[in-house]
């Protein structure tokens, strides 16, 4: 009644649609985190936008990646980060987001939008109609093993450092050791 | 499924295409499904209240219907009409998403697993890790419901709950991991489908174990429920829920045993399968019917066995938990999962096909062999981690002992 007779429910875009509300909780979120009163709130704006990117990943059929970061950034760095933000000194303070520079910042943030905005929107993007690859995780999971072994050796022995040197420092002093 | 999108499609609908056709089975499907797991809710906390006061040695709630079938409904009157108390200076915001974003984890996780064959949520090729990441997500709305109450002790709750949880997440995620090399794919359909020669709880019981441990300490249930301990900490980080946000905080929790004993029958037992008949094989609704039977069993004795568990074992202290957590499952897993990726590797039936891979040298003993060598494995690294974790007990034992007798060794002689 309300729609043309040939209106075919399949054909509505969604990747544009699916495209947008991504970008409204990645930037919502991103703009969320920097005028937020409460420092928590912040935190809890950037998951917003973790998972928006999360939605970018599965947008360009990276399922692999989206999982990943759902898992590395809400799972474990945004708690770290809500854990940090927990510690600090004021976070359930409201606290005014304005400061009195704005008259020197407002206009150098919009001329930086407008040279961003302009460098980027002139340049001819390459558009490729390749079609996504399918099965990522076999193939990540080769090249991983393959042609990339040793930056992948090299980052689980940077993690393993990371990993002993926050224990140590958070080990505190134990009985019997030197302190310097 | 294709079976209803067709007689969907042949009904002629105005605007009902075959894709619309699929979009609605599929919505109808996702709805009985977001729907069945707060209602299976239900049952549940009928089987919990019976099964423990039965352990108990007493009756169980036998007033509200029969055998107490109504209880749950009448709990559920009793929430929906309490005062909604927020405490003061609380975080509103916060304080009022975290039940709801605990309650929206788990049952998000429904939507990977196969509940026959042909009908799972969605067919994604990383559903192990889908698994990983929702619960994830419900270790934040934890934190932020200790955090919001304003209240030391729920913030005390939350962060002991948060410990425990990043601990045992670990344990978890290395046993999918095995699972995942052993079936040669993250998806949840092809674990199932990899479980049709022999289901992996015969070929790697110690993974079986940990996955379910971890898993009941993911959820929160006893003998690890410092998270709530109600004897302890008041209630730990739900204190200030009162009313429907606590509902919602405890469907989340009974939601999220239900998902962990789908994911173990699923992932270890076998899913949909029934053993000696293929189920695959048979006439459409049977198939379905009898796949979807055959997963309750096993989802049900699950959550009996997490019932029974929390009837008869004490609680974990905050630092033994952490203990276990971090000195002897993580290693263990760890040294399991090399041993099973060695297997595996031995085992593997070259392919040709995507990636080539070239045949393990043991290709030839076939899928039985791989079976015994799995469990072998699996029994060898646990004999191995039990010989070292009692050494390492004894030394630590009679360290104490010669300390303690130390201390008492100049005996003060009777006034003579």
């Amino acid at each position: 009644m309300f729609m043309p007779s040939n209106f075919d429910p399949s054909q509505i875009p969604l990747v544009p649609i699916v495209f947008w509300i991504m970008t409204l909780f990645t930037v919502g979120g991103a703009i969320g985190v920097v005028s937020s009163k409460k420092l928590f709130h912040s935190g809890l704006y950037l998951v917003l936008s973790f998972f928006g990117v999360a939605g970018y990943y599965v947008l360009l059929s990276a399922g692999f990646m989206a999982v990943v970061q759902l898992m590395v950034y809400v799972g474990a760095i945004a708690i770290l980060i809500l854990f940090a933000v927990m510690f600090s000194r004021r976070p359930m303070a409201a606290e005014s987001q304005a400061n009195r520079q704005w008259w020197l910042g407002l206009p150098l943030m919009l001329v930086l939008f407008v040279v961003l905005v302009v460098t980027v929107g002139s340049v001819a993007w390459p558009v490729s109609g390749a079609e996504p690859t399918a099965d990522t995780v076999q193939q990540l999971g080769v090249a991983f093993l393959g042609s990339y072994l040793i930056p992948f050796e090299v980052v689980s022995v940077l993690l393993s450092v990371a990993l002993i040197g926050a224990i140590i420092l958070a080990r505190g002093k134990v009985e019997g050791e030197e302190t310097n | 499924m294709q079976g209803v999108i067709d007689f969907l499609v042949s009904l002629n609908i105005p605007y009902v295409n075959a894709s619309v056709a699929r979009y609605i089975v599929l919505q109808v499907l996702a709805a009985i499904v977001a729907v069945a797991a707060p209602a299976g809710l239900i049952i549940l906390t009928w089987l919990e209240r019976k099964i423990i006061a039965r352990i108990q040695d007493r009756l169980g709630p036998n007033r509200a219907g029969p055998f107490g079938l109504l209880q749950a409904i009448a709990d559920m009157v009793k929430m929906f009409t309490k005062e909604d108390i927020t405490p003061a200076k609380a975080d509103r915001l916060v304080y009022n998403i975290a039940p709801g974003l605990g309650m929206f984890a788990a049952i998000m996780a429904f939507a990977v697993i196969p509940f026959a064959p042909g009908f799972a949520g969605t067919q994604m090729n990383v559903g192990l890790l889908y698994i990983v990441a929702i619960g994830g997500l419900g270790t934040l709305a934890i934190l932020m419901a200790g955090w919001a109450s304003n209240n030391k002790y729920a913030l005390l709750g939350a962060f002991r709950a948060v410990a425990m949880l990043l601990t045992y997440e670990i344990p978890m995620v290395m046993t999918l991991v095995m699972v995942a090399v052993v079936a040669g794919s993250m998806s949840m359909v092809d674990v199932v489908e990899a479980q049709s020669g022999m289901w992996f709880v015969v070929s790697m019981p110690v993974a079986f174990l940990i996955f379910f441990l971890s898993g009941v300490a993911e959820v929160g249930r006893s003998p690890f429920d410092l998270v709530e301990a109600e004897s302890e900490i008041i209630a730990g980080f739900h204190t200030e829920y009162s009313g429907i946000k606590f509902g919602m905080i405890m469907i989340a929790e009974y939601v999220h045993m239900f998902a962990l004993s789908f994911f173990t029958a699923v992932l270890f037992l076998g899913g949909w399968q029934i053993p000696f008949i293929d189920v695959a094989a048979l006439p459409a609704p049977f198939a379905a019917i009898l796949g979807l039977i055959s997963l309750l069993v096993k989802v049900f004795f699950f959550v009996f066995v997490m019932m029974w568990l929390r009837g008869t074992l004490p609680r974990f202290r905050i630092d033994h938990l952490l203990d276990f957590g971090w000195k002897f499952l993580v290693p263990l897993t760890l040294v399991l999962l090399i041993g099973v990726a060695f297997v595996i590797r031995l085992f593997a039936p070259g392919s040709s096909v995507g990636i080539p891979v070239a045949a393990g040298p043991l290709s030839g003993l076939g899928m039985p062999g791989q079976v015994v060598a799995l469990l072998v494995t699996n029994l060898l690294v646990l004999g191995l981690a039990l010989v070292v974790v009692s050494s390492a007990a004894r030394r630590t034992r009679s360290k104490a002992l010669r300390a303690v007798s130390a201390v008492d060794s100049p005996v003060p002689t009777a006034g003579k």
